[in-house]
């Protein structure tokens, strides 16, 4: 195939509409006679609700009405979790849409009210009369899995899962190790804050008893079913449409209970319904990522072999389980091993219910908890041993024959040369001349630290045996009669920039231009069933079904070509957007099927050589598809039409991984670590579309540097939730990070023909212990080995004075 | 309850009625359904809903529709001149300074008023003149770099050099 497209940084076709502001996100999808929601939420923790009166709210001006926990206990199923009954004895609350007698989170809804404009129903929110009787609140994960009042009585304690998983015999490695260290590790909760806040827009036709229903999705067809489910709506009535989405990084890869509630309002009520979440509400009721406190014991021996690993952990996972909350944590046991040989390795997870809002998958979901954990105790180990970082790395990674490579977690991952980017890093950062720096740095006594963390990650996810609800993702493709491709993908992107790579791919094989191809997404009704974009899966694996369904198109397209050319049984091959003969004649003599003639030096060979007959007789795939469609001359017994489908379904993940180094320099003033240099090397196999990729690093670094040195959810001791809008909980600025020093390695992967593996996940799985390692290097001197995120200047200001 | 108000919005006239406790952000986006600005925190935070007001840089999310009464609002809207791209919507386009592209029409009206203050600002002038918008995908720096081929489109323009942002 011609390779014009993948590749090449081609600008986004998706741009034009968003940066003139006419793209249309839920809320500016206007429907007329809309009425509004405003949800009245628990302010409480932990309370059980003794009495609600809505009379007031009901006959407030401009109020339709007002519903509440009985309105719809028997109407709407509960809010879904689709780990139940993947773990064990998973104990599985009874998650309401709006809550009756019970509440267990601040933030909680507890009744909606519907009027004819927002203000109106934000004011007679204020109407709602709740009478709370105030329970025990159970904040810390730690204590809540020690004992204390247990949040739901019927449990008896607050565990909600535990579970152990891996290979070898750690207890036995452990002891036999020449070293032990042991560390406590807290993973701080973290808010997603996609610039979107959620949103939907529900429409209920009576006539046509047909549901319409925007949101701000990632899994329209995931949703549609379990939406359908908990409504009562057969599935076939319900159109679920995932129109702009403003980010999702995992958030809006859930059923939430405000989707379903709009959903069964605008059935009552036969009007189209709309909530637009606040960013209050955002931060208070959409999942929040991360949220594990554990204890790491790492064995070692004196030469840096790292001969064991064990997390013990506490999973904070909040009061319910939204879609995926108790699975997150068995993600991090799968990639406890990082990049590195240990044979034995052992996770022992303990869900911990909370009063807090739920955990789920927040970009890299239980993957950047496990790279953390492992990055840090290669650190560990180089302190301990008084190595340099760089050799306990060499020493423990998999050399690249050793590919596939199986893990004490059963993982095979699928391809790797980790020591190649981790060289390429070093180079890029002059490491040793880094090193010989910070020497000088520290004997003038300024504060110098330099981190490497070389991850790895779990993509494409991923084979349907290790999925809940599917692993494969689905594509169409189809040529119109005018020569324009559609293309119908199941990956719902949210600025991933789908439109474009798959558009990239689909022109290279048809050998068109990419203005000829659209990709349509995120409505249900349109685009054949589809698992969604998370877990960097989408062009490996939604991609990959893309490239097959061309594949299969190309197929009928050629079996059209040969019958329109009257090529016999030599038939026609494709070049360049054009079937002909003389293509199939190069191509089967380029495979060496034709003998190849002996000739006088300097003659071509005949296979090679235009034959008269059938010079010029060619014709592009654009002109098949209207034959195709005329239908007038096509193969005997041909369906007409050109349209291919498929459904791929990955044979394994696929491991991306890299290297990154952080150099930072701190203020001994202030605390504040400041970057000096940020240099990464990503290997995502393949790539599509550079400039797509390196977006994507960029922006899950600084979502890394969120997390390794600012954001964190804080609940008080009372479950209230301290860092409630963005005044207080902080997201990254621009001013607070460096310009990025990119470079890539590749190493395709076996596993999907494009040798994609993903990158959406690897900043925020990379580079959090890169920066945690290069703060805690650079305090070194002041006898620190780890410091828990977020540093802030004032716990490094705090270690400077002691 | 009601109070009249005359706001300019991208060049024209608009005469509303509407309740004195109403938004900047929501009489844009309700009363003339410029869905463009966007809300994304409600506390002058983020950025999203940044628009032009006599000029300067606002949120739109925290100033009443009334304090516009009688004053020019730019929105994202308006930007493009007469079907073409500016500059700034060129740079973000060219660089891939967007991807959800939620916060980007808040992030180009910020750029344009770095580069009228500014017209050569350096890359800590362009993060610092950023500090008012999040965003939340793109880590920024291909936002500073597209804020860099606007300033260099402008100038050049300015300079009678011709079109040549890159």
């Amino acid at each position: 195939m011609a390779n014009k497209y993948v590749g090449e940084r081609v600008k986004r076709t998706e741009d034009p509409r968003l940066i003139r502001g006419l793209a249309h996100y839920v809320d500016d999808v206007k429907l007329p006679d809309t009425l509004h929601v405003v949800f009245l939420r628990s302010m409480y923790a932990h309370a059980r609700i003794t009495s609600i009166d809505v009379t007031e709210a009901a006959h407030a001006p401009g109020v339709i009405a007002v519903y509440t926990g009985n309105d719809v206990a028997e109407k709407v199923g509960p809010v879904p979790c689709a780990s139940a009954g993947a773990i064990p004895d998973l104990k599985v609350p009874d998650y309401r849409v709006l809550a009756k007698e019970h509440v267990v989170f601040v933030g909680q809804p507890i009744a909606a009210v519907v009027a004819t404009d927002r203000y109106a129903a934000r004011d007679a929110v204020d109407l709602i009369m709740v009478d709370y009787e105030e329970l025990p609140v159970v904040v810390d994960v730690e204590k809540a899995a020690e004992g204390g009042p247990a949040i739901y009585e019927e449990y008896g304690d607050n565990i909600a899962y535990r579970l152990t998983a891996g290979e070898g015999d750690v207890d036995a490695a452990l002891a036999s190790s020449e070293r032990v260290i042991k560390q406590r590790i807290v993973h701080q909760r973290l808010a997603p804050i996609a610039m979107e806040p959620r949103g939907v827009l529900a429409r209920y036709l009576p006539g046509e008893q047909e549901m319409t229903l925007w949101t701000s999705t990632q899994i329209p067809h995931l949703l549609r079913t379990q939406l359908a489910l908990m409504i009562g709506i057969p599935e076939n009535k319900l159109r679920v449409i995932a129109p702009e989405v403003g980010g999702g990084f995992g958030s809006k890869l859930n059923v939430y209970a405000e989707e379903a509630l709009l959903g069964w309002i605008s059935m009552q009520l036969g009007k189209p319904i709309k909530w637009i979440e606040t960013r209050r509400e955002n931060i208070q009721a959409t999942i929040h990522g991360r949220g594990q406190v554990g204890h790491l014991e790492v064995g070692c021996n004196n030469d840096g072999a790292i001969t064991a690993l064990r997390w013990n952990v506490f999973a904070d996972l909040g009061a319910y389980h939204q879609l995926l909350t108790p699975a997150i944590p068995t993600l991090t046991g799968l990639m406890l091993s990082g990049s590195y040989k240990i044979p034995a390795i052992q996770i022992n997870i303990t869900g911990v219910f909370t009063n807090k809002m739920s955990t789920d998958a927040y970009r890299g979901a239980g993957r950047p908890e496990a790279t953390y954990i492992v990055e840090r105790a290669a650190d560990l180990v180089a302190a301990e041993l008084g190595m340099d970082p760089v050799e306990v790395r060499r020493k423990n990674f998999p050399k690249p024959d050793e590919f596939p490579f199986k893990t004490a977690t059963g993982l095979f991952y699928d391809s790797g040369n980790y020591e190649a980017a981790l060289a390429r890093a070093l180079e890029m950062a002059d490491y040793q001349k880094l090193r010989e720096e910070q020497k000088r740095a520290r004997a003038e006594g300024r504060i110098m630290g330099i981190g490497v963390s070389s991850y790895v990650e779990i993509c494409a996810l991923g084979p349907s045996q290790a999925m809940p609800a599917g692993g494969w993702e689905s594509a169409t493709v189809r040529i119109e009669p005018t020569g324009k491709v559609t293309v119908l993908t199941g990956a719902s992107p949210h600025g991933q920039g789908q439109e474009t790579s798959f558009a990239q791919i689909v022109a290279d094989q048809l050998g068109i231009p990419l203005e000829d191809v659209t990709v349509i997404h995120g409505d249900t009704s349109i685009v054949q069933y589809g698992i969604g974009t998370f877990g960097s899966r989408a062009t490996a694996v939604g991609g990959t079904a893309v490239y097959y369904a061309v594949e299969k198109l190309k197929e009928k397209a050629g079996q059209i070509a040969a019958h329109l050319l009257g090529a016999g049984a030599e038939g026609v091959a494709f070049r360049e957007g054009k079937f002909s003969k003389e293509a199939a004649r190069a191509a089967s003599a380029a495979a060496g099927e034709v003998p190849e003639p002996v000739l006088p030096a300097g003659q071509a060979p005949a296979g090679a050589l235009p034959e008269p007959e059938i010079e010029g007789k060619s014709i592009s795939i654009q002109e098949v598809a209207l034959a195709a469609h005329i239908a007038r001359d096509l193969p005997a017994g041909m369906e007409p039409g050109l349209s291919a489908s498929h459904f791929f379904e990955p044979t394994n993940f696929t491991f991306p991984f890299g290297t990154h180094i952080v150099v930072v320099e701190i203020d001994r003033d202030t605390g504040e670590a400041k970057f000096l240099r940020y240099v990464a090397v990503d290997d995502c196999g393949k790539v599509v579309n550079p400039l797509l990729v390196e977006g994507q690093v960029h922006g899950g670094i600084v979502q890394a540097m969120g997390q390794a040195m600012y954001e964190e959810v804080i609940y008080d001791d009372q479950g209230q939730l301290v860092t409630g809008t963005l005044m207080d909980y902080a997201v990254p600025k621009a001013a607070m990070s460096p310009r990025f020093e990119l470079d890539r390695t590749e190493t395709p992967t076996p596993v999907n023909p494009l040798g994609v593996k993903g990158v959406g996940e690897a900043g925020t799985i990379g580079a959090t212990p890169a920066i945690v390692n290069a703060i805690v290097d650079a305090l070194a001197p002041f006898g620190v080995r780890h410091i828990d995120m977020p540093i802030k200047p004032e716990t490094i200001w705090r270690i400077i004075k002691q | 309850m009601k109070r009249a108000v005359s706001i300019t919005v991208n060049g024209k006239t608009e005469q509303r009625e509407i309740e004195p406790r109403m938004l900047l952000v929501h009489y844009l986006r309700e009363e003339l359904g410029l869905t463009g600005t966007h809300v994304g925190c409600e506390t002058s935070i983020c950025g999203a809903c940044t628009v032009l007001l006599d000029g300067q840089s606002v949120k739109s999310c925290t100033l009443f529709a009334i304090q516009a009464d009688g004053a020019s609002v730019t929105t994202i809207e308006g930007i493009a001149a007469n079907g073409q791209l500016h500059p700034v919507q060129e740079g973000f386009w060219e660089q891939h300074g967007l991807q959800c592209g939620y916060c980007t029409p808040g992030m180009v009206i910020a750029a344009c008023q770095i580069l009228e203050r500014n017209p050569d600002p350096s890359e800590d002038d362009i993060r610092h003149g950023l500090e008012g918008n999040l965003c939340r995908c793109t880590g920024y720096q291909h936002i500073v770099d597209a804020v860099q081929y606007a300033a260099r489109k402008i100038r050049s323009q300015a300079s009678g050099v011709g079109s040549q942002g890159a």
